[in-house]
């Protein structure tokens, strides 16, 4: 029954050309849309309940399509590899995806681009499940890019505003960044060890390298590139924010649940790799801990709801980020996990405001909406609970489990320990500030509750998941190594962990529900308001590009207007047209010019073969 | 049977050729331009015959049928543009008509 395993994503890819080719009305678009994604989690809970029965040393299949190309000694095949670390990714990504599919039914009705909106959400489903289930990198290459393009096309997916086109291009190209470093790394690996499929990849890599030495070292600093890219980790992580700018499934889906968290499965899948490179390891660490810090801070004073959650969903990587480098992968995916189902919920439930809001995204002209909008808010409060990692949420089993890890880290672990409860803390702060300001106080507006089934029964079963999702047992033995028995704190640690996130809830509670005028007050002092500046525009960060990027590209491209480059192939466009000129003074019309020319050129070629031992030639 | 040598044979033809090519170049009236093409024709006739007759073969005498039957092919051509030319431009001058050029 494993054979099934192609139709996972070729469903969704079928879903993609219906809905590219065929102008479908909007009722048969919906059914082909959310049917295609529905399939494949029916396929993919088949596949899960077929693998997890084989036992734990087997659990490994493999499926060759066909030879996708070879050049020279590079061998690509089509091949799909599935293992439990895959199989998570799958479920969560048919599974959650299928939940967004249908919400988007309902959340984007009106819309005119219907059809194209299922059309882009099904190809990223597709090609999200190729970078899971290749086999070898380059086939994880062409989901990656895939999922890249997709999240462009949805980041401008109302593209009629500059804007929204200028965050999707901003998007793209910050991830190009990564991306290139990436396919350097490719091609180092290739250069080195003469394969890409990944599994071949690792054991040699294990065998020819070792550990600590500069070769594994370069290529995973450029893998890891990559991944840094693509989830929004520092220094790449300015694009996520602004990728707010698409539809609000998208957000859930793309921005938050899925296609960000590819650098985490791209880290996992080629942990081997990492592991012979500690250096980078715990760079990856450090990068964690500092961006869970950053966003963290970020989010406390944004006003926009989607992009507090954006900060939310690049802090919560950070925690994913800080658990690979301590070398807790098994905890990291099982937070990837946690943080598909609440960061959709969140999402899912802001977009369910939004539209009960008519598109209002501030949440200071929000205000009082517990009471009408009941739904939205019992989604909120669950998620942001999950988020915020209070006891008996999914959340805290994966942050608890993580941050047990990082104490145990040998080195660094207290500090990065510290950073990790700090930032549970913040989390905590900033979730019940965006809760009690948009939905306790005093009523600031009036909204209507008007959302129909396809969108509560998606809100709902997130709800059930991110209560209960802790209670999973990622089935993740046989990919990563084990590690000797999984840390305990000690009682005064543990409590802390524990402790952080209700000491964030009481000061968000003191701050924005008992004294809504304090924070205004601090930030109307000198210092408050420099602090509020630098941390609302994101520890500037797009501020210092800006100075030390584009500034000066778009001075060199101001100087260069006429492009020096360009100048060599104009100068040979010129000389062929003034030799065309040249030519085409000759052509007179002149009857008795011609044939004198053909007489000239007979005697001349007569001459040539009647002397040709005579000439020096 | 008194036998021409080939020089001379050869060096009519040049002088021939030669002139009809000058006729070419210099002639304004087309129907004269046709005309030294008809001595250029029989001109390099001429040598093919006394090429063949060189040597004893037939086979300059054959090329000679060839060219005489061009030369009857580019006399009919020639003539029937002649003659569209004299309907449109009333005149035979051939530096009327150079309006072809690049």
């Amino acid at each position: 029954m494993l054979d099934i395993l192609w139709l996972v994503p070729t469903f969704p890819l079928v879903g993609f050309l219906l809905l590219a080719c065929c102008a479908l009305p909007k009722k048969i678009a919906s059914w082909v849309g959310v049917g295609s994604v529905g399939l494949s989690a029916l396929m993919t809970l088949i596949i899960a309940i077929e693998l997890l029965n084989l036992p734990v040393t087997e659990q490994v299949f493999r499926q060759t399509l066909w030879q996708w190309f070879v050049s020279g000694d590079l061998h690509v095949a089509f091949t799909l590899y599935l293992d439990p670390l895959a199989l998570v990714m799958m479920c969560i990504i048919t599974g959650v995806g299928f939940l967004i599919h249908l919400y988007s039914v309902g959340y984007m009705a009106d819309d005119p681009g219907f059809s194209r909106f299922f059309a882009y959400m099904n190809l990223f489903v597709s090609a999200m499940l190729v970078l899971v289930l290749g086999d070898n990198l380059v086939l994880l290459y062409l989901g990656w890019e895939g999922v890249g393009l997709c999240s462009y096309l949805l980041i401008g997916f109302w593209y009629e505003k500059p804007e929204n086109g200028y965050a999707a291009r901003k998007a793209f190209i910050v991830t190009r960044i990564g991306d290139t470093s990436m396919a350097l790394g490719l091609f180092l690996l290739f250069m080195h060890l003469g394969t890409l499929d990944i599994q071949q990849l690792m054991q040699s890599a294990g065998q020819t390298w070792t550990s600590g030495s500069s070769m594994p070292t370069l290529a995973a600093a450029l893998l890891l590139g990559g991944a840094l890219g693509k989830s929004a980790q520092l220094p790449l992580q300015t694009w996520l924010p602004d990728a707010m700018a698409g539809p609000t499934p998208i957000s859930a889906l793309i921005h938050a649940a899925t296609m960000v968290t590819a650098g985490v499965y791209l880290i996992a899948r080629t942990h081997e790799l990492f592991l012979l490179a500690p250096d980078v390891l715990f760079i990856v660490a450090i990068i964690g801990a500092l961006t869970l810090l950053i966003s963290g801070f970020t989010a406390l004073v944004q006003t926009d709801i989607k992009r507090i959650l954006a900060f939310s969903t690049m802090s919560q990587l950070g925690y994913m980020f800080l658990a690979l480098g301590v070398g807790a992968w098994s905890a990291a995916i099982f937070h990837l996990m946690t943080h598909a189902f609440f960061k959709a919920l969140l999402f899912l439930a802001s977009g369910a405001v939004i539209i009960c809001m008519h598109h209002e995204q501030d949440i200071f002209k929000m205000g009082g909406l517990r009471k009408c909008l009941p739904v939205s808010f019992w989604s909120f409060m669950i998620g942001g609970l999950a988020l915020a990692a209070l006891p008996l949420t999914s959340g805290y089993y994966s942050k608890h489990e993580i941050l047990a890890a990082t104490f145990a880290f040998e080195g660094a672990g207290n500090n990065l320990w510290a950073a990790g409860v700090f930032g549970a803390l913040i989390t905590g702060i900033y979730t019940s500030r965006l809760i009690f300001i948009v939905f306790f106080g005093e009523d600031k507006t009036h909204a209507q509750e008007s959302i129909g089934l396809s969108i509560k029964l998606p809100l709902l079963i997130l709800c059930a998941l991110s209560l209960l999702g802790g209670m999973i047992q990622v089935p993740l033995e046989s990919v990563f190594p084990i590690v000797a028995e999984s840390p305990h704190m000690k009682g005064m640690v543990n409590g802390m962990t524990s402790l952080a996130p209700f000491i964030g809830l009481f000061v968000a509670y003191l701050f924005f529900y008992l004294k809504p005028n304090l924070p205004q007050t601090l930030v109307n002092t000198y210092p408050g308001r420099l602090l509020q500046r630098f941390w609302f525009s994101g520890w500037g960060f797009d501020w210092l590009y800006q100075k030390l990027l584009i500034n000066p590209f778009m001075w060199f491209v101001r100087v260069n207007k006429k492009d020096v480059v360009d100048s060599l192939y104009r100068l040979i466009a010129w000389v062929t047209r003034m030799l065309h000129r040249l030519l085409s003074l000759t052509q007179t019309g002149r009857v008795q010019w011609y044939a004198a020319g053909i007489a000239l050129g007979v005697v001349a070629i007569v001459g040539l073969g009647v002397w040709r031992d005579h000439l020096w030639f | 049977m008194i036998s021409i040598p080939v020089e001379h044979g050869l060096l009519l033809a040049t002088i021939l050729f030669c002139l009809g090519l000058l006729g070419v170049l210099v002639r304004r009236n087309i129907i004269f331009v046709l005309m030294s093409m008809e001595i250029m024709f029989n001109a390099v006739g001429l040598a093919f015959i006394s090429g063949g007759s060189r040597w004893h073969q037939a086979d300059g005498q054959i090329m000679f049928m060839l060219v005489l039957t061009l030369a009857a092919a580019e006399v009919a051509v020639g003539l029937a543009l002649v003659l569209q030319l004299y309907k449109r431009f009333k005149t035979v001058d051939i530096d009327i008509v150079s309006e072809m050029k690049g």
